[in-house]
C-alpha cells in the first residue's frame, strides 16, 4: 500500500497531463454533439418532409458506424481529400459526430413528449414556430431531456479514451505509456481508473442535483 | 367571393359603442375539411355578428371541434372561405396538394383577433398564472411589459384569480385553470372568443364558476363561438345556435326560438336526449 502511494506521487503529474486532453476532447466533442444534435432534432420535428428525411438518414448512418471507425476515418482518410486535422481536432470532430445521433434522439424525444395542447395553445395566440419552440416547447423539453443528456455526458467522458487510438495523449494513452515503461500495471491502471471515476462521479452527482432542482420548480 | 359584406370596424363604431347595423365578425363560407378519406365538414356556412354568442351543438363526432379549430386555423380547411373580422385568410397550395395559410403575418393577426379556450385548458405549466396571461401581449404583440402586467392583473381579478397570480397551474383546481385560460385568451384584446367544450373536463361542482365567467363575458356584448354540451348555456345565454349533424348545419337560428320550436326532428331528439 505504501508503495502504491509513493509511486502515485511519482506518476500522477504525468497522468494529469493526459487529463487535460481528456477534458478538452470531452467538452468540445460534447458541445459539438449538442449543436449537431439540436440541428438534427429540429430538422426531424420541423414537419418539412425533405429535412426530416435527411436528418433521419444521417442519424441511421452515423449510429450504424462504430465511433472508433469514425475517428479513424476522419484522422486517416480525410487527409486524402486534402483535409488534414491534428489528432485532437480529429478526435473532437469524430466524437462530436459519433455522438450527435444520440443527442438528436434525446432532444427529439424531449420535444415530442410535450403535449400537443401546449403547442396548440401557443399557436392559437399567434406565435410562429420559432417562438413556440423557444417559449413553450424547449423549456419543458429540457426537463424531459436532461437525465439522458447528463448520462450521455458521462458516456462521452469515458469514450473520449477512443482518442488515444489516434495518438491523442489523453489520460488512457498516458496510462498505457507509463505502464509499458514502468511495468507497474496494477498501480498505473488503478490510478487511471480512479481518475476517470473522480471525473465522472461529480458529473453524475451534478446531474441528479439538477434533475431534482428542475423537478421541484 | 369577396369580403365586401364585411364592414370596416371604424365605420361601425358609434358614440355609445353599439353599432346601429350588424358588424360581421366571423363568416364561414362552404367550408370543407377531411381527415384522410373521411370528410368531417361537408360544406358549412354561417356568420356571427358582433355581440353574437353562438352555441355550436351536435352529437359527438359531428365536427364541432373541427369547425372551431378551422376558425383559428389550428386545422387548415380543404376548401371554402373563413373571414375573421373582415379579413379573408389567404391560402396557398402546398406541393402535396393540401392548403396552407399563405401569409404568416396575416395568420398571426387573425389568431390574435380570435382567441381560443380549450377543453383541457392547456395552460403552460412552466409559467405562473400571470406569466401565462402576459405571454401573448408581451411576446406576440410586443406591448410594454409593465402595461401588460397591469392589465393581466385586472383580468385575473375579473375572473376571480387575483390571489393566484404567482402560482403555477399545477396547484390550481380545474375550474381555476379554465378561468385563468379565459384570462389568457382575453389578454391579447381579441374581438372574438372561441370556446371548445370549456367545461367538459371539469368536475360537476366546478362547471358553474366557469359558466359564470362566460355569462359575464356574454353580457359585456362579446362575440363568442361556444362548442358546448351545456344545454342551459345554449338555451339561456347564447343568442344563436348552430346544430351540426354529420358535418352539415342541420338547423340554425335564434336560440330561444330554436329551443322552443325545433324545426328538425334531429334537433328535437337532440334536445330530448340531453334533457334526460
Ligand atoms: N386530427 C384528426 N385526425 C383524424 N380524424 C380526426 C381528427 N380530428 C377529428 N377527427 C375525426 O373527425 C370527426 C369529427 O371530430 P370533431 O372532434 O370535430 O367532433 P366533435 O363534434 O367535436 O365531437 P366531440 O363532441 O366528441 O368533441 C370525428 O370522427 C373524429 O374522429
Ligand atoms: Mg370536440
Amino acid at each position: 500500500m505504501e508503495k502504491f502511494f509513493s509511486q502515485s506521487q511519482e506518476y500522477l503529474p504525468f497522468l494529469f497531463q493526459g487529463v487535460t486532453y481528456t477534458i478538452l476532447v470531452m467538452l468540445c466533442a460534447f458541445a459539438l454533439a449538442t449543436g449537431l444534435g439540436l440541428i438534427l432534432a429540429f430538422m426531424r420535428v420541423s414537419g418539412i418532409v425533405p429535412l426530416a428525411w435527411v436528418a433521419r438518414t444521417v442519424i441511421v448512418v452515423v449510429r450504424g458506424i462504430p465511433g472508433l471507425v469514425t475517428l479513424y476515418y476522419i484522422y486517416f482518410v480525410f487527409p486524402d481529400f486534402g483535409i488534414a486535422l491534428t489528432a485532437v481536432q480529429a478526435a473532437i470532430i469524430g466524437l462530436g459526430i459519433a455522438y450527435s445521433p444520440y443527442m438528436a434522439e434525446i432532444f427529439r424525444a424531449g420535444i415530442e413528449a410535450i403535449d400537443r395542447g401546449q403547442t396548440e395553445a401557443a399557436l392559437s395566440i399567434g406565435m410562429h414556430w420559432g417562438l413556440v419552440m423557444r417559449r413553450v416547447v424547449l423549456p419543458q423539453a429540457v426537463r424531459v431531456a436532461l437525465p439522458p443528456y447528463g448520462s450521455t455526458m458521462v458516456m462521452l467522458l469515458k469514450d473520449s479514451s477512443l482518442a488515444s487510438t489516434i495518438t491523442v495523449a489523453d489520460l488512457s494513452l498516458q496510462g498505457k505509456l507509463l505502464a509499458s515503461s514502468t511495468f507497474e500495471n496494477t498501480t498505473v491502471f488503478t490510478l487511471v481508473a480512479l481518475i476517470y471515476l473522480a471525473m465522472s462521479l461529480p458529473l453524475t452527482a451534478f446531474n441528479s442535483w439538477l434533475e431534482r432542482k428542475l423537478r421541484r420548480s | 367571393m369577396t369580403a365586401t359584406h364585411a364592414l370596416p370596424p371604424q365605420a361601425a363604431a358609434t358614440r355609445n359603442g353599439t353599432p346601429p347595423w350588424p358588424v360581421e365578425k366571423i363568416a364561414v363560407l362552404d367550408l370543407h375539411k377531411s381527415f384522410g378519406s373521411i370528410e368531417v365538414l361537408k360544406g358549412i356556412s354561417f356568420t356571427a355578428n358582433q355581440g353574437d354568442v353562438v352555441a355550436i351543438l351536435g352529437s359527438s363526432g359531428s365536427g364541432k371541434s373541427t369547425l372551431l379549430r378551422c376558425v383559428n386555423f389550428l386545422e387548415t380547411p380543404d376548401a371554402g372561405e373563413i373571414i375573421v373580422c373582415g379579413e379573408n385568410v389567404r391560402m396557398r397550395r402546398r406541393r402535396d396538394g393540401r392548403q396552407a395559410p399563405a401569409d404568416p403575418a396575416q395568420l398571426t393577426r387573425v389568431r390574435t383577433r380570435a382567441s381560443m379556450v380549450f377543453q383541457s385548458f392547456n395552460l403552460w405549466p412552466h409559467m405562473t398564472i400571470l406569466e401565462n396571461v402576459i405571454e401573448a401581449p408581451v411576446h406576440v404583440q410586443r406591448r410594454p411589459r409593465k402595461d401588460c402586467i397591469e392589465e393581466a392583473e385586472a383580468l385575473l381579478d375579473k375572473v376571480g384569480l387575483a390571489a393566484k397570480r404567482h402560482e403555477y397551474p399545477a396547484v390550481l383546481s380545474g375550474g381555476q385553470q379554465q378561468r385563468a385560460a379565459i384570462a389568457r385568451a382575453l389578454a391579447s384584446h381579441p374581438e372574438v372568443l372561441l370556446f371548445d367544450e370549456p367545461t367538459s373536463a371539469l368536475d360537476p361542482e366546478l362547471v358553474g364558476e366557469v359558466l359564470k365567467v362566460m355569462r359575464a363575458l356574454a353580457e359585456e356584448g362579446r362575440t363568442m363561438l361556444v362548442v358546448t354540451h351545456e344545454m342551459g348555456f345554449a338555451r339561456h345565454v347564447s343568442t344563436r345556435s348552430l346544430f351540426l349533424h354529420q358535418g352539415r348545419v342541420e338547423e340554425e337560428g335564434a336560440s330561444a326560438e330554436m329551443f322552443a320550436h325545433p324545426r328538425t326532428d334531429r334537433f328535437r331528439q337532440f334536445i330530448q336526449r340531453s334533457q334526460s
